[in-house]
């Protein structure tokens, strides 16, 4: 059994959720490769290398695999998958973009988004916004998954010596182009790798006043979420969105401020270690999953809270 | 152009589901069934499509239940011209659902084609990618914003760390995002001429199509339950116990 993890990467290295995907690898069993695809990313293909328990890194560099468009990348993937049991991605958006693509040109059914590993054919996943867990059970000879990364902890980034090789020819459909990328600039950490985050929901009133968060946020090393409420009523971009349908992180430290608590922000934080609740509503939902809950205006316990820490 | 869109009927958002006793499913009995909120974006981008005169035909297919004829006429309530029922058992797999659509497709010649990222029921998000991959298509997913250019489709992306811009080839498959547009309520007088537009009713034998998948679900459970916790009185006794208790900070 050889299990196939298509690398997620950024600035040059992998990604923290190729490791979490390693690790979901490493659970199912046998030998890990690792496939970098992308222009220009002998660099990424070296990180990869260094990751504890991959036995070998597949580089398909070249111009069509530049932004890893998915009609250009399943094909490859897709050619490569034939050796081996199961191929994994982090359901990252380009996980979850390019491979129920490479599912289906194998004519087989995706396994998305699984949280556990309970045998080599058999994982569970959460549906209905995470209020109820299913077993599933797959019969592909191939077996197509992504995986939820705050399901398993992450594998070390260095400690292997993997042998890289190149892979694949160049599978150009000729069918789409990148024109351009908007990337939020931020200083603080990333979202879903945060150890702490900070999110604001509906409470916060306006787009303006999330610089209370931001500053907070900036005390604590946190990172900035928001609930889809607030994405809704345009005060935050969506890349912030926690839930169902935006991200899902599991921090060590959650602090919700402002968030009623609606299942499909639930579903996107539930799993964190500590949950804090900040809100007015005394009976909002949120603090019946809350660790701490604060029942206060949250115009003054944020600054408060910032002096504080 | 022709635009296709593809609807589930899912349990509605606001239903908090409950698992079964005997570990089989959820229980959908008697619980308040509506169209999927990214499915509503999507018949909304196509009616818009429509007004702005990009679209002339806006067709709508689901692939489920007799009962799901009840979101395809919400869906011509709101602007469609004529809809497609590929009529077949509640719990289909994504596969089976791209395969009927891919038929209707081939049959149809949409220019191009809008589904929901996701349903919320299965939260798969893999439809539309299928169907992509099915027919040969391009596939421009998590949409924010769409723009037909001559004979290319733009179409901006929410992706994790912002936003991405695509150039896609017509015909080409999309799915949408939050953010593409506000859905509008359909209003009475189009709720009552949706009563006599066309919905054809199809099987999935008719079109050809294999249901089968390499999924099979074996038990669904419910979550292990977080219980609530304390109520604090002040920010103070707050950073007391996270500092203390919890050493989180």
């Amino acid at each position: 059994m050889t299990i196939l993890v298509v690398a997620e990467y950024e600035n040059g290295a992998v990604a923290p959720s190729t490791l979490n995907t390693v690790a979901a690898a490493a659970k199912i069993g046998g030998d890990v490769h690792v496939l970098v695809a992308g222009q220009n990313v002998g660099g990424v293909a070296e990180s990869a290398a260094k990751i504890a328990g991959v036995a070998k890194v597949l580089v398909a560099d070249n111009a069509a695999y530049a932004h890893v468009l998915p009609e250009n990348v399943a094909p490859l993937i897709v050619e490569l998958a034939k050796g081996y049991s199961h191929v994994l991605a982090p359901a990252t958006t380009n996980g979850k973009n390019i491979l129920p693509r490479v599912a289906a040109l194998l004519d087989v059914d995706q396994i998305s988004e699984i949280i556990s590993v309970e045998s080599a054919d058999t994982f569970k996943r959460p549906i209905y916004a995470g209020n109820a867990i299913a077993t599933v059970q797959s019969s592909a000879a191939v077996k197509v998954i992504t995986v939820r990364t705050t399901g398993f902890d992450a594998v070390a980034a260095e400690g292997g010596s993997a042998a890289v090789e190149a892979v694949g020819a160049a599978h150009d459909a000729g069918i789409s182009t990148f024109v351009g990328e908007e990337l939020a600039k931020s200083d603080r950490p990333e979202l879903t790798a945060a150890k702490i985050v900070v999110s604001g929901g509906r409470g916060m009133g306006n787009g303006d006043n999330f610089k209370h968060l931001y500053s907070l946020a900036d005390k604590l090393g946190a990172a900035v979420g928001a609930s889809r409420a607030a994405v809704d009523a345009g005060f935050v971009p969506n890349d912030m969105q926690v839930g169902q349908t935006g991200k899902i992180v599991a921090p060590q430290l959650y602090i919700a401020v402002g968030i009623s608590g609606a299942i499909q922000h639930l579903a996107g934080m539930k799993d964190s270690k500590v949950i804090v609740a900040i809100n007015k509503d005394e009976e909002a939902p949120i603090f019946q999953v809350a660790d701490y809950g604060l029942v206060a205006d949250l115009f003054e316990a944020v600054p408060e809270l910032e002096k504080l820490v | 152009m022709k635009v296709l869109v593809a609807v589930k009927r899912v349990v509605d958002y606001n239903v908090k589901v409950r698992v079964k006793a005997d570990n089989s499913g959820v229980d959908l009995a008697n619980v308040k069934m509506s169209m999927n909120p990214f499915c509503e974006i999507a018949v909304e981008e196509a009616v818009r499509l429509k007004e702005k005169g990009v679209a002339s035909e806006i067709v709508v297919v689901s692939v489920g239940p007799t009962t799901a004829q009840e979101q395809l006429r919400t869906a011509l309530a709101l602007g469609a011209d004529r809809a497609i029922l590929v009529e077949a058992a509640d719990e289909l797999n994504s596969l089976a659902v791209a395969k009927a659509l891919k038929a209707v497709v081939d049959k149809e010649q949409p220019q191009l084609v809008i589904l929901g990222k996701q349903a919320i029921d299965s939260d798969n998000n893999q439809t539309g990618q299928m169907l992509a991959a099915l027919t040969g298509y391009a596939q421009g997913t998590f949409a924010s914003k769409v723009e037909v250019a001559g004979d290319k489709l733009n179409v901006t992306r929410e992706i994790d760390g912002g936003l991405q811009t695509v150039s896609l080839n017509l015909p080409a498959i999309v799915t949408t995002d939050l953010r593409l547009n506000e859905p509008r309520y359909a209003s009475l007088p189009n709720i009552m001429k949706a009563k006599k537009k066309p919905l054809e009713t199809v099987k999935p034998d008719d079109l050809g199509v294999s249901l089968a998948s390499t999924n099979k679900t074996l038990k669904v459970e419910a979550p292990a339950a977080r219980s609530a916790g304390i109520k604090v009185k002040s920010v103070a006794e707050l950073v007391e116990k996270l500092k203390n208790e919890a050493k989180v900070i």
